[in-house]
């Protein structure tokens, strides 16, 4: 039990992801958690916009069903698996973090400095969570996929197109964290 | 009742993530400062399961439960679209910290503010659909 509330390591927690795509492949269903933010377009109405809106979403309530247990699943994690321990990070992550004005990093699954509600209700705050959103749905529908669809079912598949995919991923994500954060924080 | 095993899946793989740390928006930092292999333990095991997986369902022809043979439908050849909104992608990535699943499994471990980060993604998805054929895909 002592072994379930603390943190896994990488080697019980990659294979289990695995476990998730294959269970998904074997009911039948395709591993894509991004798939559902275009439902969500449709069921607010968006197919009188554009055309790619236009499909049956109710043939996709299965993946929102998936969204509905992640939620679930999170909370149940944070309720009654955990022992409260902090993330293991990197003392240079740490006092690089400390360097961009990021206090107690690892304390918390997020940073206060991002996602706590005094820093949102600033313009600054609120920009940097829209911003972000908005980068994610755009480039993950773009793409045709996320880390879900590309990085692990992709990959599994041998995609070339998700393999060209996740290195857009992280040419977005070295962009991002070593030339943009220094100048937002 | 046959969405509860859809049910059961969500709620492993919530748990898996919040265990594993990958929903923590230090752990993608640091995935991109190079500074851990957490994260490409995480990935990297993942997918070499998951190549696994996939080889024994098309070696013992498995059948989905639905009955059917198993076949993943291939991606559709092509560069710009894949490398440009990987980018896109990536930059949000590493400055929400989270990709769409984890957006989902934060919202239930008690982060409301991802309410407006969930908000601002399907805000992206319904401008990438307005401008889709306009865009070089």
């Amino acid at each position: 039990m002592e072994a379930i509330l603390q943190p896994w390591p990488w080697y019980v927690s990659g294979p289990l992801i695995a476990l998730v795509m294959a269970i998904l492949v074997f009911f039948g269903k395709t591993f894509g958690m991004s798939s559902n933010l275009r439902t969500l377009c449709s069921i607010g109405g968006a197919g009188k916009y554009a055309d790619f809106f236009r499909f049956d979403w109710k043939a996709q309530k299965w993946n929102l069903t998936v969204v509905l247990g992640a939620i679930i699943g999170g909370f149940i994690a944070v309720q009654f698996l955990s022992d409260g321990s902090t993330i293991d990070l990197n003392p240079d992550t740490v006092s690089d973090l400390n360097t961009l004005g990021f206090e107690n990093a690892g304390a918390t699954l997020l940073p206060a400095e991002i996602y706590d509600w005094d820093s949102i209700l600033t313009f600054k705050g609120f920009s940097i969570l829209v911003i972000a959103g908005f980068l994610v749905g755009f480039g993950t529908r773009y793409a045709g996929g996320c880390t879900s669809g590309h990085a692990i079912t992709g990959l599994s598949n041998l995609q070339l197109p998700s393999l060209i995919a996740v290195i857009g991923f992280f040419i977005g994500g070295l962009l991002m964290t070593h030339f943009l954060l220094p100048l937002i924080f | 009742m046959k969405f509860l095993k859809f049910l059961f899946v969500g709620i492993f793989f919530g748990i898996v993530l919040v265990k594993s740390e990958a929903v923590s928006w230090y752990r993608i930092f640091e995935m991109f400062k190079f500074q851990s292999f957490h994260m490409y333990g995480i990935i990297g095991s993942a997918v070499f399961l998951g190549i696994l997986f996939l080889w024994i369902f098309r070696k013992f022809k498995v059948k989905s439960i639905e009955g059917n043979q198993i076949n993943l439908p291939p991606k559709e050849r092509s560069f710009t679209r894949y490398i440009v909104g990987g980018t896109i992608f990536g930059l949000g990535w590493a400055l929400a910290g989270a990709c769409p699943g984890p957006m989902y499994i934060l919202l239930g471990t008690g982060v409301s503010s991802m309410l407006l980060v969930i908000a601002a993604a399907t805000l992206g998805t319904f401008v990438y659909g307005m401008l889709k054929n306009k865009l070089p895909h």
